[in-house]
């Protein structure tokens, strides 16, 4: 290293290549940019001129300061300055001690810790000292000193655990008595124990500490109230303001984990704690598996989801509704208040609610379904469904499921059931007994002052102690369940209410509708809603908080899992016990993040104020910067640059919305009202003709007939969509573009779905097809899918959808061409004309400039004239009629041509 | 040309001229449509279709040239005078040298592009007017008629597509192409000359000429033509056609020029510094042009492709008229 004041050169022999710019300053100037190149007809009056100013093949001093500048940076980066470089340190001679926390804390910058670690390893090694190293998270054992070759090998595979320190006490008994340093690398937080393990140390020899200085962010459990996911967020140290944002990670429907949404935290300047609530609907909250702070890569920074944040949608179906004051009395009036604040209740009618598909469809004292409503709950119970049913006065009064099994009750009903406790009976109350092992509810402790004073009685059938899971202390079953499909239906044969015992009113109920995976846990699962399961772990996280399949891992009791920290035994991941699954994670609901406190005596390494600072990519930038900046002074200079602006502006002029504008306004125009439409021919004055010609023949449909367009629009066949129009003119100009292949695609599609085309060729049909604009007819139409035409026979539809015609003129009077008629077509009998056809001709091809003949101006007075005198006028009305019949054609298909059949018809109805 | 490439050549060829056919006639027709009809008359009597004036018979009138119904109004015999419809020739010509086929910018069209189509709407309106038009350097002799026109477009693309292959264009470029690589060979050999110099021949005696061009080329051929042509009794027009770029000279920087064929080449350390010679020595080359022809009684106007051709096309009409 070669230092000049703060700033260092890890390369400075390169730096000698500045030595070499004053040969590239000369080197520049004697080459003049290069030529361009350009065939120019006017170069026979260039001939003989001479340049003026013999200066310009060198190059401007402009440019060669700039390439100077250029060149100078490179060598400046590529010998590699840095500022600010630290020194090295000095060593003693005494063996080394190498602690590492080795916590999941040490996770957010593990290769730097490591990395520390070998150039100290590397120091003392060439200072002939013994190492050891030690892990905090390890097993408490006594370091072993040993050549730093040796040791070497070990940091490069060294890994951090994913959860803190625990056992400090056992550390200091087992550390050696001989004299050593110590180089602490730590994860900047206090862990228990640790000031008497400094304490420790110290007394034995000298100890240096490596912290890092970068934030360490964490994670807490999120919790969910008020109807939103709340996210707590902790920082370490308290700095200025900043934003993180979390992720919420989840399976998407096909299965594969993605990002369901994200969040952003604030934490306020000085603050080290930053909250904010994430309101998600249920559907995508019950996918969620874990949240992850971004851009943090170890375990604190991530959190796993369990059940808590899972919220079922329950149904509740209630059979005597609708009595006013009696709330206490309402059969779901105890499953709304136990469940409303930890499932998501849907109410409705049976039918109803099926369709919404919920997880849980509670039916209180329901005795009858009707027929249809049965079969839907069948198919919704064995696709999955939990149905819960209660008894009650109804059920107990019907005779369902009395001599045969209902398939949505789980056992057998006895008429009538039976009553303790009450004046005219000899029993007293009946208490639980306790559940037997196989119940989902074995484990929970009985409360004594449950009791039930009414109940259904089953039918002692062959299954019906593997259906039961819970009795009364005679034995008496107390709670059914039958497995139907992939679902299963419960009954529970005392009321949801109080009205026949005191079982709704117990905190019971609510741990036994949570067994039954009706209700969601509490975010913290306490030791005795675990006891009695036992608990494998799912998925395991590693100190970066990656998701690892656990290995060889025991089972955990439920009561060792609840508020339980993570340790070597129990990882921190999702455990799954026999219904639900529990997140334990590195970061617990009540864990506090706080800063390690070193004593003034320790010398804290790695937090200088002055870091090294490696210039090497900001000069390379800065030459690269500079050479496209010459790339364009070196265009502008040989005259290239114009065009490379031209093309930039237009690029950036060119405005991409304003086309999908236009074709919604476009959209809007055609289909608000039915309107006639000209293609565009390019030719403005063909156009205005077309647009003219469709306004007068508008005008006369408006007057004669019921149908009544409005203005008629043109149509860019390119850019417009066909599908709004019944009817196109087309007038056919010599010059006209060939439309191209999506245009053709639209216009057969027009075609096909029963549009028509009118071709105008304007020649009235006299040059047999051979004046331009039929030519170019010729080529237009070639693509175009287009039926064998004909010329129009007598008794062609077109010649009486509206007005009786024998001709079709325009301005001119010539044939016009129309879809052929079948060949099998025949006379009708006693009709002047063959039943013909069924569908619309797609086209109508001619030449008699009907635009002309039709086009009017804005005060209504034809624009063009037509033939002479009176007979012109005749025409011109004829024309009219033949554009009416037209339309007409279009807009009723064939009905005038069934019109034929109206004598047989008639006729079979014996009139 | 050997016989066996001929046939393919010429169907490729044929094909190549029968495309881009249709197009120019329409844009040819569609710009002439644009321009009135005229009076074509000789403005007096003699043969024609259009009836000019009555005039009293005088003796040695043919008893069948007494236009009865006039003369039973009266008691003097009247004799029907049709107007004097002559048919003039016009030759013209089209410079089809490789300088034509500049253009500044891609969206403008070459010259030889608005040249022959200035031809061709000119030969339009003038064989509506019933005169023979026809093309210098023996491609077309004049004739009347609806079909010349058809077989003027023809001749024109033919010389400006075919001039690769033609013997005329060889014989002035000064060598052959081999036959076998002759499609290779066209795209790298400018094989049309790169300046033009109208042929003089196929000129009829008191016919009109219209000579179109860029004059860029040696202004002698042009001097020679005209004398030529004045020396048969032929009077005309010229029509310079010139792309804004060699108007404006709208270059910069080190540049090489060479002429459309490269057997010219210039180059420059800063084009921007010739401008103002540039267009000194193109002002100058203009009056030297305009010299010649007030000397030789022509007509000559300046056309920039950057402009639309109907205005130019009825200064060609009107001058054309009046030379007429």
């Amino acid at each position: 290293m070669w230092m000049i004041g703060p700033l260092g050169f890890a390369a400075p022999l390169i730096l000698l290549a500045l030595v070499a710019l004053p040969v590239l300053w000369i080197l520049l100037r004697a080459v003049p940019p290069a030529p361009i190149l350009r065939r120019f007809p006017g170069v026979t009056l260039l001939l003989g001129l001479k340049d003026e100013d013999s200066e310009t093949d060198r190059t401007p001093w402009w440019l060669l300061l700039l390439r100077a500048a250029a060149l100078t940076a490179a060598i400046f980066g590529f010998a590699g300055p840095i500022l600010n470089p630290t020194p090295a340190d000095p060593g003693s001679d005494a063996p080394l001690l190498i602690v590492m926390d080795g916590s999941w804390a040490d996770a957010r910058d593990w290769p730097r810790r490591v990395e520390r670690a070998e150039m100290i390893a590397e120091n003392a090694g060439r200072a002939g000292r013994t190492l050891a190293l030690i892990r905090l998270t390890d097993a408490p054992q006594a370091p072993q000193f040993q050549a730093a070759d040796a040791l070497m090998p070990r940091l490069g595979g060294l890994q951090p655990q994913p959860f803190a320190p625990a056992d400090m006490a056992r550390w200091i008994a087992a550390l050696p008595s001989q004299a050593f340093d110590t180089y602490w690398i730590s994860d900047g937080l206090a862990h228990p124990g640790r000031a008497d393990l400094l304490a420790a140390l110290q007394t034995i020899g000298t100890v240096r500490v490596f912290e890092t200085p970068r934030p360490l962010l964490a994670l807490r459990p999120v919790t969910f109230q008020d109807g939103a996911v709340q996210l707590t967020a902790d920082r370490l140290p308290a700095g200025s303001q900043s934003e993180v944002e979390v992720s919420a990670r989840g399976l998407d429907p096909a299965g594969i984990e993605r990002e369901l949404a994200r969040a952003t935290l604030t934490f306020a300047t000085g603050q080290t704690t930053a909250e904010t609530a994430l309101n998600l609907p249920p559907e995508l909250r019950n996918r969620l598996t874990r949240f992850e702070i971004s851009g943090q890569r170890h375990a604190g920074a991530v959190t796993l989801t369990d059940d808590s944040l899972k919220r079922r949608k329950v149904a509740l179906i209630g059979g005597g509704a609708g009595r006013e004051g009696l709330l206490l009395l309402s059969p779901t009036h105890y499953l709304e208040q136990a469940l409303a604040p930890v499932a998501d209740l849907v109410t409705g009618n049976l039918a109803d609610v099926i369709t919404a598909n919920p997880d849980v469809i509670v039916l209180a004292d329901i005795a009858r379904v009707t027929g249809e409503e049965a079969n839907a709950l069948i198919k919704w119970v064995e696709k999955g469904g939990l149905l819960l049913r209660f008894a009650g006065p109804k059920l107990a009064a019907s005779d369902i499921a009395r001599s045969e099994e209902d398939p949505l009750l789980p056992v057998r009903l006895r008429e009538g059931g039976r009553e303790l406790g009450g004046a005219m009976s000899w029993g007293d109350p009946k208490t639980l007994a306790a559940f037997p092992e196989g119940s989902p509810f074995f484990g929970l402790p009985v409360p004594p002052e449950v009791s039930v004073k009414a109940q259904v009685l089953a039918q002692p059938d062959p299954d019906l102690a593997a259906r039961t899971i819970a009795t009364l202390e005679d034995g008496t079953p107390l709670v059914t369940r039958k497995v139907l499909g992939q679902g299963q239906v419960v009954l529970v044969h005392v009321t949801a209410n109080a009205e026949w015992s005191s079982l709704p009113l117990s905190g019971l109920f609510v741990q036994m509708l949570e067994r039954l995976a009706i209700s969601t846990r509490p975010a913290l699962p306490e030791a005795a809603d675990l006891k009695g399961q036992t608990f494998q772990a799912d998925t395991v996280l590693d100190a970066f908080g990656a998701v690892q399949a656990p290995q060889g891992l025991p089972g955990v009791k439920g009561e060792d899992l609840a508020g339980a920290a993570p340790g070597p035994d129990l990882p921190p991941g999702l455990y799954a016990g026999e219904d639900r699954r529990v997140a334990l994670n590195v970061i617990g609901a009540d864990t506090r993040l706080s800063p390690a406190e070193w004593p003034a005596s320790v010398p804290v390494e790695g937090a200088v104020a002055q870091a090294e600072m490696p210039l090497k990519g900001a000069a390379l930038a800065l030459a690269l910067c500079l050479l496209m900046v010459d790339v364009l002074a070196a265009l502008r200079l040989s005259g290239r640059l114009g065009a490379l602006t031209a093309a930039l502006s237009l690029l950036l002029l060119a405005p991409p919305q304003a086309q999908a504008q236009g074709a919604d306004a476009f959209a809007i125009e055609a289909t608000t009202e039915l309107r006639l439409a000209y293609v565009v021919t390019g030719d403005t004055k063909v156009d205005q003709l077309s647009k003219q010609g469709l306004d007068g023949l508008r005008q006369q449909l408006f007057a004669r007939t019921t149908i009544e367009p409005a203005e008629p629009m043109g149509v860019d066949l390119e850019a417009d969509e066909l599908a709004f129009f019944p009817f196109l003119y087309w007038p056919v100009t010599a010059d006209q573009p060939i439309p191209s292949v999506a245009a053709y695609g639209k216009l057969n599609q027009f075609l096909r779905t029963g549009g028509m085309i009118l071709f105008d060729t304007r020649d009235a049909g006299m040059a047999g097809g051979t004046s331009p604009e039929s030519r170019r007819l010729q080529l237009i139409a070639a693509a175009l899918d287009i039926p064998p035409l004909e010329q129009v026979p007598p008794d062609h539809v077109l010649t009486r959808t509206f007005y009786l015609l024998q001709d079709f003129p325009g301005r001119q009077n010539g044939p016009i061409w129309v879809e052929q008629a079948p060949p099998d077509a025949a006379q009708a009998d006693g009709m002047p004309f063959r039943s013909l056809n069924d569908g619309v001709t797609p086209v109508v091809i001619g030449g008699n400039d009907w635009a002309a003949a039709w086009a009017v101006d804005d005060r209504g007075v034809p624009v063009y004239p037509v033939g002479r005198g009176s007979t012109g006028e005749r025409q011109r009305e004829i024309a009219w009629r033949f554009g009416i019949n037209i339309i007409m054609h279009v807009f009723t298909g064939n009905y005038k041509s069934d019109q034929v059949h109206v004598p047989a018809l008639l006729e079979r109805l014996g009139q | 040309m050997t016989s066996a490439a001929a046939p393919s050549s010429l169907r490729a060829r044929a094909a190549a001229l029968g495309a881009a056919l249709p197009p120019l006639l329409a844009a040819a027709d569609h710009l002439a449509a644009s321009v009135a009809f005229g009076e074509h008359g000789r403005r007096r009597a003699g043969q024609g279709d259009e009836f000019w004036q009555y005039r009293q018979a005088h003796s040695g009138d043919a008893a069948r040239a007494i236009d009865w119904r006039r003369s039973a109004l009266g008691d003097v015999q009247y004799v029907r005078e049709r107007e004097w419809q002559s048919a003039q020739s016009v030759s013209l010509w089209v410079d089809a040298s490789a300088s034509m086929s500049f253009t500044g910018d891609k969206s403008r069209p070459a010259k030889s592009d608005r040249a022959q189509l200035l031809a061709l709407a000119l030969a339009s309106l003038l064989l509506r007017g019933g005169e023979r038009v026809g093309l210098m350097g023996d491609l077309a002799p004049p004739r009347p008629g609806r079909a010349q026109l058809e077989r003027l477009a023809a001749a024109l693309l033919q010389n400006s597509i075919g001039d690769d292959r033609s013997g005329q264009a060889k014989r002035i470029a000064g060598y052959t192409l081999p036959p076998e690589t002759g499609e290779k060979r066209i795209e790298n050999y400018p094989s049309a000359p790169d300046y033009g110099r109208p042929e003089v021949t196929g000129i009829a005696p008191h016919g009109r000429v219209v000579l179109i061009s860029d004059f860029m080329g040696d202004l002698a051929g042009v001097e020679a033509a005209m004398a030529a042509a004045t020396d048969r009794g032929a009077r005309g027009v010229l029509l310079q056609v010139l792309d804004p770029a060699e108007e404006t000279f709208p270059f910069d920087g080190r540049t090489i020029f060479t002429s459309m064929g490269g057997s010219l080449r210039f180059e420059t350390l800063r084009a921007g510094d010739l401008r103002a010679r540039y267009r000194a020595r193109l002002a100058e080359r203009r009056d030297r042009l305009a010299q010649l022809a007030r000397a030789a009684g022509w007509h000559l106007a300046s056309h920039d492709t950057g402009q639309g051709a109907q205005p130019v096309l009825l200064w060609l009409y009107k001058a054309l008229e009046a030379a007429l």
